[in-house]
Protein backbone atom coordinates (compact mmCIF):
# COMPACT_ATOMS: atom_id res chain seq x y z
CA UNK A 1 0.00 0.00 0.00
CA UNK A 2 1.26 3.47 -0.83
CA UNK A 3 0.58 6.75 0.88
CA UNK A 4 0.15 10.01 -1.03
CA UNK A 5 1.79 12.57 1.15
CA UNK A 6 -0.14 15.68 2.16
CA UNK A 7 0.83 18.92 0.48
CA UNK A 8 1.16 21.60 3.17
CA UNK A 9 -1.06 24.61 2.79
CA UNK A 10 0.46 28.10 2.63
CA UNK A 11 -1.15 29.48 5.76
CA UNK A 12 -3.03 27.33 8.20
CA UNK A 13 -3.39 26.63 11.85
CA UNK A 14 -0.93 24.53 13.82
CA UNK A 15 -2.48 21.08 14.07
CA UNK A 16 -1.65 18.58 16.80
CA UNK A 17 -2.98 15.02 16.58
CA UNK A 18 -3.52 13.28 19.92
CA UNK A 19 -3.64 9.53 19.62
CA UNK A 20 -4.94 7.88 22.80
CA UNK A 21 -3.51 4.36 22.55
CA UNK A 22 -5.65 1.23 22.88
CA UNK A 23 -9.45 1.38 23.25
CA UNK A 24 -12.41 -0.97 23.08
CA UNK A 25 -11.40 -4.62 23.42
CA UNK A 26 -7.73 -3.58 23.42
CA UNK A 27 -7.49 -2.53 27.05
CA UNK A 28 -3.71 -2.09 27.24
CA UNK A 29 -1.96 -2.45 30.59
CA UNK A 30 -3.74 -2.76 33.91
CA UNK A 31 -2.66 0.10 36.12
CA UNK A 32 -3.00 -0.10 39.88
CA UNK A 33 -4.40 3.16 41.10
CA UNK A 34 -4.57 4.83 44.46
CA UNK A 35 -7.70 6.57 43.31
CA UNK A 36 -9.78 6.61 40.17
CA UNK A 37 -8.76 7.45 36.64
CA UNK A 38 -9.67 11.01 37.35
CA UNK A 39 -7.20 11.09 40.18
CA UNK A 40 -9.78 11.49 42.93
CA UNK A 41 -8.64 9.79 46.10
CA UNK A 42 -12.14 8.73 47.09
CA UNK A 43 -13.40 8.15 50.63
CA UNK A 44 -10.74 5.60 51.41
CA UNK A 45 -10.62 6.29 55.15
CA UNK A 46 -14.31 5.67 55.48
CA UNK A 47 -13.93 2.49 53.54
CA UNK A 48 -11.08 1.31 55.73
CA UNK A 49 -13.27 1.64 58.80
CA UNK A 50 -15.79 -0.70 57.35
CA UNK A 51 -15.48 -4.39 57.91
CA UNK A 52 -15.47 -5.90 54.49
CA UNK A 53 -15.94 -9.51 53.67
CA UNK A 54 -13.72 -11.24 51.13
CA UNK A 55 -15.94 -10.48 48.16
CA UNK A 56 -16.08 -6.80 48.97
CA UNK A 57 -12.30 -6.71 49.33
CA UNK A 58 -11.84 -8.27 45.91
CA UNK A 59 -14.28 -5.79 44.40
CA UNK A 60 -12.40 -2.94 46.06
CA UNK A 61 -9.16 -4.21 44.53
CA UNK A 62 -10.73 -4.29 41.10
CA UNK A 63 -12.13 -0.79 41.59
CA UNK A 64 -8.60 0.46 42.27
CA UNK A 65 -7.39 -0.81 38.93
CA UNK A 66 -7.46 1.47 35.94
CA UNK A 67 -7.06 0.26 32.42
CA UNK A 68 -4.47 1.90 30.19
CA UNK A 69 -7.13 2.67 27.57
CA UNK A 70 -9.05 4.75 30.17
CA UNK A 71 -5.91 6.55 31.27
CA UNK A 72 -4.77 7.40 27.74
CA UNK A 73 -8.23 8.75 26.88
CA UNK A 74 -8.23 10.87 30.05
CA UNK A 75 -4.75 12.15 29.15
CA UNK A 76 -5.83 12.93 25.60
CA UNK A 77 -8.85 14.91 26.75
CA UNK A 78 -6.87 16.83 29.36
CA UNK A 79 -4.07 17.61 26.92
CA UNK A 80 -6.60 18.71 24.29
CA UNK A 81 -7.98 21.29 26.73
CA UNK A 82 -4.47 22.54 27.51
CA UNK A 83 -3.57 22.83 23.82
CA UNK A 84 -6.82 24.45 22.67
CA UNK A 85 -6.31 27.07 25.39
CA UNK A 86 -2.91 27.79 23.83
CA UNK A 87 -4.32 28.24 20.34
CA UNK A 88 -3.59 24.84 18.83
CA UNK A 89 -5.98 22.99 16.57
CA UNK A 90 -6.37 19.53 18.05
CA UNK A 91 -7.51 16.33 16.35
CA UNK A 92 -8.09 13.19 18.42
CA UNK A 93 -7.93 9.69 16.94
CA UNK A 94 -10.58 8.55 19.41
CA UNK A 95 -12.87 10.44 21.75
CA UNK A 96 -14.48 7.49 23.51
CA UNK A 97 -13.86 3.87 24.37
CA UNK A 98 -13.68 2.42 20.87
CA UNK A 99 -11.27 0.11 19.11
CA UNK A 100 -9.26 2.01 16.49
CA UNK A 101 -6.70 0.06 14.50
CA UNK A 102 -3.21 1.34 13.72
CA UNK A 103 -4.03 2.18 10.09
CA UNK A 104 -7.08 4.24 11.06
CA UNK A 105 -4.99 6.21 13.55
CA UNK A 106 -2.38 6.98 10.90
CA UNK A 107 -5.07 7.89 8.36
CA UNK A 108 -6.60 10.35 10.85
CA UNK A 109 -3.20 11.94 11.47
CA UNK A 110 -2.31 12.15 7.78
CA UNK A 111 -5.68 13.61 6.79
CA UNK A 112 -5.27 16.30 9.44
CA UNK A 113 -1.95 17.39 7.84
CA UNK A 114 -0.62 17.47 11.38
CA UNK A 115 2.36 19.49 12.54
CA UNK A 116 2.86 17.15 15.50
CA UNK A 117 1.44 13.75 16.40
CA UNK A 118 1.55 12.40 19.94
CA UNK A 119 0.64 8.81 20.76
CA UNK A 120 -0.21 8.56 24.45
CA UNK A 121 0.54 5.50 26.60
CA UNK A 122 0.60 4.74 30.32
CA UNK A 123 2.40 1.95 32.16
CA UNK A 124 3.23 0.56 35.57
CA UNK A 125 6.79 -0.33 34.53
CA UNK A 126 9.74 2.02 34.79
CA UNK A 127 9.69 5.54 36.13
CA UNK A 128 8.93 9.02 34.82
CA UNK A 129 8.13 9.75 31.21
CA UNK A 130 9.36 7.72 28.25
CA UNK A 131 9.57 9.34 24.82
CA UNK A 132 9.80 7.11 21.77
CA UNK A 133 10.46 7.90 18.13
CA UNK A 134 10.11 5.42 15.27
CA UNK A 135 13.13 3.18 14.77
CA UNK A 136 12.90 3.60 10.97
CA UNK A 137 15.96 5.03 9.26
CA UNK A 138 15.69 8.53 7.81
CA UNK A 139 14.71 8.79 4.14
CA UNK A 140 14.00 11.77 1.94
CA UNK A 141 10.21 12.20 1.75
CA UNK A 142 8.80 11.58 -1.71
CA UNK A 143 5.31 12.01 -3.09
CA UNK A 144 4.57 8.30 -2.80
CA UNK A 145 5.97 6.28 0.08
CA UNK A 146 5.28 2.72 1.29
CA UNK A 147 2.45 2.89 3.82
CA UNK A 148 4.25 0.98 6.58
CA UNK A 149 7.35 3.18 6.43
CA UNK A 150 5.90 6.64 5.75
CA UNK A 151 7.39 7.91 9.00
CA UNK A 152 10.88 7.43 7.53
CA UNK A 153 10.49 10.81 5.84
CA UNK A 154 9.81 12.51 9.19
CA UNK A 155 12.22 10.75 11.54
CA UNK A 156 14.55 13.75 11.86
CA UNK A 157 11.61 16.04 12.64
CA UNK A 158 10.28 13.49 15.12
CA UNK A 159 13.64 13.40 16.90
CA UNK A 160 13.61 17.22 17.13
CA UNK A 161 10.06 17.17 18.49
CA UNK A 162 11.13 14.52 21.01
CA UNK A 163 14.04 16.74 22.08
CA UNK A 164 11.70 19.72 22.53
CA UNK A 165 9.40 17.64 24.72
CA UNK A 166 12.38 16.25 26.64
CA UNK A 167 13.69 19.75 27.35
CA UNK A 168 10.29 20.89 28.53
CA UNK A 169 9.70 17.84 30.74
CA UNK A 170 13.12 18.00 32.40
CA UNK A 171 12.53 21.67 33.14
CA UNK A 172 9.47 20.80 35.23
CA UNK A 173 11.62 20.50 38.36
CA UNK A 174 12.66 24.13 38.09
CA UNK A 175 10.25 26.84 39.12
CA UNK A 176 7.25 24.57 39.31
CA UNK A 177 7.15 24.27 43.07
CA UNK A 178 8.93 20.93 43.06
CA UNK A 179 12.61 20.31 43.72
CA UNK A 180 12.68 16.98 41.96
CA UNK A 181 12.75 16.61 38.21
CA UNK A 182 10.63 13.96 36.60
CA UNK A 183 13.03 11.49 34.94
CA UNK A 184 12.62 11.41 31.18
CA UNK A 185 14.09 8.78 28.87
CA UNK A 186 14.24 8.79 25.08
CA UNK A 187 14.30 5.77 22.81
CA UNK A 188 13.45 4.31 19.44
CA UNK A 189 10.83 1.65 18.81
CA UNK A 190 8.58 0.23 16.16
CA UNK A 191 4.92 1.18 16.51
CA UNK A 192 2.74 0.42 13.49
CA UNK A 193 0.56 3.53 13.97
CA UNK A 194 3.52 5.89 14.20
CA UNK A 195 5.43 4.19 11.37
CA UNK A 196 2.59 5.14 8.98
CA UNK A 197 2.23 8.75 10.12
CA UNK A 198 3.32 11.53 7.76
CA UNK A 199 4.12 14.04 10.49
CA UNK A 200 6.64 14.54 13.31
CA UNK A 201 5.45 11.81 15.68
CA UNK A 202 6.42 10.87 19.23
CA UNK A 203 5.01 8.24 21.59
CA UNK A 204 4.68 9.60 25.12
CA UNK A 205 4.47 6.94 27.82
CA UNK A 206 3.79 8.01 31.39
CA UNK A 207 5.06 5.69 34.16
CA UNK A 208 4.90 6.03 37.96
CA UNK A 209 7.27 8.58 39.40
CA UNK A 210 9.71 7.05 41.91
CA UNK A 211 10.87 10.23 43.48
CA UNK A 212 8.02 12.38 44.60
CA UNK A 213 8.07 14.22 47.92
CA UNK A 214 9.81 11.95 50.45
CA UNK A 215 10.85 9.60 47.64
CA UNK A 216 7.38 8.13 47.53
CA UNK A 217 6.01 6.50 44.43
CA UNK A 218 3.54 8.75 42.64
CA UNK A 219 1.12 6.62 40.68
CA UNK A 220 0.41 7.32 37.04
CA UNK A 221 -3.25 7.86 37.91
CA UNK A 222 -2.36 10.73 40.25
CA UNK A 223 -4.08 13.81 38.83
CA UNK A 224 -1.44 16.29 40.02
CA UNK A 225 1.38 14.25 38.52
CA UNK A 226 -0.48 13.76 35.27
CA UNK A 227 -1.30 17.46 35.05
CA UNK A 228 2.34 18.36 35.63
CA UNK A 229 3.44 16.03 32.84
CA UNK A 230 0.78 17.21 30.39
CA UNK A 231 1.49 20.88 31.11
CA UNK A 232 5.14 20.21 30.31
CA UNK A 233 4.13 18.45 27.10
CA UNK A 234 1.96 21.44 26.15
CA UNK A 235 4.90 23.76 26.87
CA UNK A 236 7.10 21.55 24.71
CA UNK A 237 4.62 21.81 21.85
CA UNK A 238 4.57 25.60 22.25
CA UNK A 239 8.35 25.56 21.91
CA UNK A 240 8.01 23.29 18.87
CA UNK A 241 5.52 25.69 17.31
CA UNK A 242 7.90 28.60 17.89
CA UNK A 243 10.69 26.65 16.20
CA UNK A 244 8.38 26.11 13.25
CA UNK A 245 8.06 29.87 12.96
CA UNK A 246 4.50 30.22 14.15
CA UNK A 247 3.67 32.49 17.05
CA UNK B 1 -18.12 -79.77 18.68
CA UNK B 2 -14.97 -77.69 19.38
CA UNK B 3 -12.42 -79.59 21.37
CA UNK B 4 -11.59 -78.22 24.82
CA UNK B 5 -7.92 -77.62 24.08
CA UNK B 6 -8.92 -75.38 21.12
CA UNK B 7 -11.22 -73.32 23.35
CA UNK B 8 -8.41 -72.84 25.84
CA UNK B 9 -5.97 -71.94 23.05
CA UNK B 10 -8.39 -69.44 21.55
CA UNK B 11 -9.04 -67.82 24.94
CA UNK B 12 -5.30 -67.52 25.63
CA UNK B 13 -4.66 -66.02 22.19
CA UNK B 14 -7.53 -63.56 22.60
CA UNK B 15 -6.33 -62.43 26.04
CA UNK B 16 -2.78 -62.09 24.70
CA UNK B 17 -3.91 -59.91 21.81
CA UNK B 18 -5.89 -57.66 24.18
CA UNK B 19 -2.86 -57.37 26.46
CA UNK B 20 -0.55 -56.59 23.54
CA UNK B 21 -2.95 -53.88 22.30
CA UNK B 22 -2.93 -52.25 25.71
CA UNK B 23 0.88 -52.40 25.88
CA UNK B 24 1.16 -50.97 22.37
CA UNK B 25 -1.12 -48.02 23.20
CA UNK B 26 0.84 -47.31 26.38
CA UNK B 27 4.18 -47.48 24.57
CA UNK B 28 2.89 -45.07 21.93
CA UNK B 29 1.78 -42.58 24.60
CA UNK B 30 5.11 -42.93 26.37
CA UNK B 31 7.03 -42.30 23.13
CA UNK B 32 4.87 -39.21 22.43
CA UNK B 33 5.52 -37.84 25.91
CA UNK B 34 9.24 -38.40 25.50
CA UNK B 35 9.19 -36.64 22.14
CA UNK B 36 7.49 -33.57 23.65
CA UNK B 37 9.90 -33.51 26.59
CA UNK B 38 12.80 -33.86 24.21
CA UNK B 39 11.80 -30.63 22.43
CA UNK B 40 11.88 -28.57 25.60
CA UNK B 41 14.85 -30.27 27.24
CA UNK B 42 17.07 -30.74 24.22
CA UNK B 43 20.57 -29.64 25.00
CA UNK B 44 19.60 -26.80 27.34
CA UNK B 45 21.95 -27.87 30.09
CA UNK B 46 25.59 -28.33 29.46
CA UNK B 47 27.33 -31.35 30.91
CA UNK B 48 28.79 -30.61 34.31
CA UNK B 49 32.29 -31.34 33.03
CA UNK B 50 32.09 -28.64 30.31
CA UNK B 51 34.40 -25.69 31.01
CA UNK B 52 32.80 -22.28 31.69
CA UNK B 53 32.70 -20.05 28.62
CA UNK B 54 32.57 -16.24 28.57
CA UNK B 55 29.12 -14.87 27.79
CA UNK B 56 28.09 -11.24 27.28
CA UNK B 57 24.63 -10.17 28.35
CA UNK B 58 23.17 -6.89 27.10
CA UNK B 59 21.19 -6.04 30.21
CA UNK B 60 18.30 -3.59 30.08
CA UNK B 61 17.93 -0.74 32.56
CA UNK B 62 14.45 0.79 32.85
CA UNK B 63 15.81 3.83 34.69
CA UNK B 64 17.98 4.97 31.81
CA UNK B 65 16.24 3.11 28.98
CA UNK B 66 19.58 1.67 27.87
CA UNK B 67 21.39 -1.64 27.59
CA UNK B 68 24.70 -2.26 29.31
CA UNK B 69 27.10 -5.11 28.71
CA UNK B 70 27.68 -7.59 31.53
CA UNK B 71 30.12 -10.49 31.26
CA UNK B 72 29.71 -13.87 32.90
CA UNK B 73 31.13 -17.35 32.43
CA UNK B 74 29.22 -20.60 32.60
CA UNK B 75 29.14 -23.94 30.77
CA UNK B 76 27.24 -23.92 27.50
CA UNK B 77 25.97 -26.60 25.13
CA UNK B 78 27.94 -27.05 21.91
CA UNK B 79 25.02 -27.02 19.48
CA UNK B 80 24.45 -23.36 18.37
CA UNK B 81 20.65 -23.33 18.73
CA UNK B 82 20.75 -24.88 22.17
CA UNK B 83 23.58 -22.48 23.04
CA UNK B 84 21.51 -19.46 22.01
CA UNK B 85 18.53 -20.74 23.96
CA UNK B 86 20.65 -21.35 27.08
CA UNK B 87 22.13 -17.82 26.89
CA UNK B 88 18.71 -16.18 26.48
CA UNK B 89 17.13 -18.19 29.29
CA UNK B 90 20.00 -17.18 31.57
CA UNK B 91 19.58 -13.52 30.52
CA UNK B 92 15.84 -13.53 31.22
CA UNK B 93 16.37 -15.37 34.52
CA UNK B 94 18.55 -12.44 35.63
CA UNK B 95 15.60 -10.08 35.21
CA UNK B 96 13.62 -12.08 37.78
CA UNK B 97 16.07 -11.21 40.56
CA UNK B 98 14.93 -8.58 43.09
CA UNK B 99 17.91 -6.33 42.23
CA UNK B 100 17.05 -6.22 38.55
CA UNK B 101 16.78 -2.79 36.93
CA UNK B 102 14.36 -4.32 34.44
CA UNK B 103 12.13 -6.51 36.61
CA UNK B 104 10.31 -9.37 34.92
CA UNK B 105 8.26 -12.15 36.51
CA UNK B 106 9.99 -15.40 37.41
CA UNK B 107 9.56 -17.90 34.60
CA UNK B 108 11.36 -21.19 34.10
CA UNK B 109 12.92 -21.28 30.62
CA UNK B 110 10.84 -18.54 28.96
CA UNK B 111 12.57 -19.21 25.64
CA UNK B 112 11.01 -22.36 24.25
CA UNK B 113 13.35 -22.67 21.27
CA UNK B 114 15.78 -20.71 19.10
CA UNK B 115 16.07 -21.58 15.42
CA UNK B 116 19.06 -20.35 13.41
CA UNK B 117 18.84 -20.09 9.64
CA UNK B 118 21.28 -18.78 7.05
CA UNK B 119 20.09 -15.65 5.27
CA UNK B 120 18.93 -16.47 1.77
CA UNK B 121 20.44 -13.30 0.32
CA UNK B 122 23.64 -12.44 2.13
CA UNK B 123 23.89 -8.77 3.01
CA UNK B 124 26.93 -6.88 1.73
CA UNK B 125 27.59 -5.49 5.20
CA UNK B 126 26.07 -5.32 8.62
CA UNK B 127 23.01 -3.04 8.47
CA UNK B 128 23.26 -0.03 10.68
CA UNK B 129 19.59 0.75 11.02
CA UNK B 130 16.16 -0.61 10.15
CA UNK B 131 15.82 0.39 6.55
CA UNK B 132 12.68 2.07 5.39
CA UNK B 133 13.04 0.77 1.91
CA UNK B 134 11.65 -2.52 0.71
CA UNK B 135 14.16 -5.37 0.83
CA UNK B 136 16.17 -5.20 -2.35
CA UNK B 137 16.79 -8.33 -4.35
CA UNK B 138 20.48 -8.63 -5.08
CA UNK B 139 22.13 -10.83 -7.63
CA UNK B 140 25.42 -12.32 -6.53
CA UNK B 141 27.72 -13.84 -9.07
CA UNK B 142 29.45 -15.98 -6.45
CA UNK B 143 27.18 -16.57 -3.46
CA UNK B 144 28.89 -17.17 -0.15
CA UNK B 145 28.59 -20.62 1.38
CA UNK B 146 25.83 -20.99 3.97
CA UNK B 147 28.40 -21.49 6.72
CA UNK B 148 29.68 -17.90 6.23
CA UNK B 149 26.38 -16.10 5.70
CA UNK B 150 24.68 -14.00 8.29
CA UNK B 151 22.02 -15.80 10.25
CA UNK B 152 18.41 -15.15 11.11
CA UNK B 153 17.44 -16.20 14.62
CA UNK B 154 13.84 -17.08 15.33
CA UNK B 155 13.18 -16.84 19.06
CA UNK B 156 10.13 -18.73 20.28
CA UNK B 157 8.95 -17.36 23.63
CA UNK B 158 6.47 -19.17 25.87
CA UNK B 159 2.92 -17.86 25.99
CA UNK B 160 3.06 -17.54 29.76
CA UNK B 161 6.15 -15.32 29.52
CA UNK B 162 4.44 -12.99 27.04
CA UNK B 163 1.21 -12.92 29.03
CA UNK B 164 2.93 -12.10 32.33
CA UNK B 165 5.48 -9.64 30.91
CA UNK B 166 4.86 -6.12 32.30
CA UNK B 167 2.79 -4.20 29.76
CA UNK B 168 4.38 -1.00 28.52
CA UNK B 169 6.15 0.55 25.57
CA UNK B 170 9.54 0.98 27.26
CA UNK B 171 9.69 -2.28 29.19
CA UNK B 172 8.58 -4.44 26.25
CA UNK B 173 10.91 -2.65 23.82
CA UNK B 174 13.88 -3.09 26.16
CA UNK B 175 13.18 -6.82 26.56
CA UNK B 176 13.10 -7.28 22.79
CA UNK B 177 16.24 -5.18 22.23
CA UNK B 178 18.05 -6.93 25.08
CA UNK B 179 17.35 -10.33 23.49
CA UNK B 180 18.47 -9.13 20.05
CA UNK B 181 21.65 -7.45 21.30
CA UNK B 182 22.59 -10.40 23.54
CA UNK B 183 22.18 -12.80 20.63
CA UNK B 184 24.41 -10.60 18.48
CA UNK B 185 27.02 -10.24 21.23
CA UNK B 186 27.39 -14.00 21.61
CA UNK B 187 26.58 -15.17 18.08
CA UNK B 188 27.96 -12.36 15.88
CA UNK B 189 26.62 -13.93 12.69
CA UNK B 190 23.06 -13.40 13.91
CA UNK B 191 22.08 -10.25 12.01
CA UNK B 192 18.28 -10.50 12.20
CA UNK B 193 15.87 -11.71 14.85
CA UNK B 194 12.23 -12.66 14.53
CA UNK B 195 9.91 -13.62 17.34
CA UNK B 196 7.25 -16.25 17.88
CA UNK B 197 5.09 -16.76 20.95
CA UNK B 198 4.09 -20.35 21.65
CA UNK B 199 5.11 -21.29 18.12
CA UNK B 200 2.80 -18.71 16.52
CA UNK B 201 3.34 -15.20 15.24
CA UNK B 202 1.90 -12.64 17.65
CA UNK B 203 1.33 -8.94 16.99
CA UNK B 204 2.91 -7.65 20.19
CA UNK B 205 4.75 -8.96 23.24
CA UNK B 206 2.06 -7.83 25.69
CA UNK B 207 0.22 -5.03 23.92
CA UNK B 208 3.10 -2.78 22.83
CA UNK B 209 6.39 -4.07 21.35
CA UNK B 210 5.83 -5.03 17.72
CA UNK B 211 6.70 -8.70 17.18
CA UNK B 212 5.66 -8.82 13.54
CA UNK B 213 8.77 -7.07 12.26
CA UNK B 214 12.27 -8.41 11.78
CA UNK B 215 14.75 -6.80 14.17
CA UNK B 216 18.28 -6.03 13.02
CA UNK B 217 20.66 -6.89 15.84
CA UNK B 218 23.15 -4.13 15.04
CA UNK B 219 20.33 -1.59 15.19
CA UNK B 220 19.08 -2.98 18.51
CA UNK B 221 22.19 -1.92 20.37
CA UNK B 222 22.15 1.50 18.72
CA UNK B 223 18.43 2.06 19.37
CA UNK B 224 18.84 1.39 23.06
CA UNK B 225 22.04 3.38 23.51
CA UNK B 226 24.02 0.30 24.54
CA UNK B 227 26.90 0.98 26.90
CA UNK B 228 30.05 -1.16 26.96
Amino acid sequence: MLCVLPVPAQARRFVVVLDAAHGGADTGAVLSAAGTAGGQSGDRQALEKQTLDKQALEKQTLDKQTLEKEMTLAMSQQLRALLVARGFTVVETRENDQLVDADARAVAANRAHADACLTLHATEAGTGVHLFVSSLGQLQPTLLMPWKTVQAGWVQSSLKLSSALHASLTATGNGSGSDVEIPVTMGRTSLPAIDSMACPAVAVEVAPWHGGAGSEVVDVTDLDYRTRVLQAVAAGLLSWRSEAGQP
Amino acid sequence: MTPRYQKILFTVLFLTSVLMTAVLVRLREHAHDQLLQGITEQGTTAPAVAPPEPVTFMVADDGTSTLRAESMAFPLPVEPEARARAVLNRLLAQYASPQSQHPLPTETDPVEAVYLMAESDPAPGTPSDRSASEPATQIHSSPEPASRRNQIAIVDLTQSFAATHPSGLETETLTVLSICATLHANLPRVAEVRFLVGGQQQATLNGHADLTQTYLTAASAAASGAQP
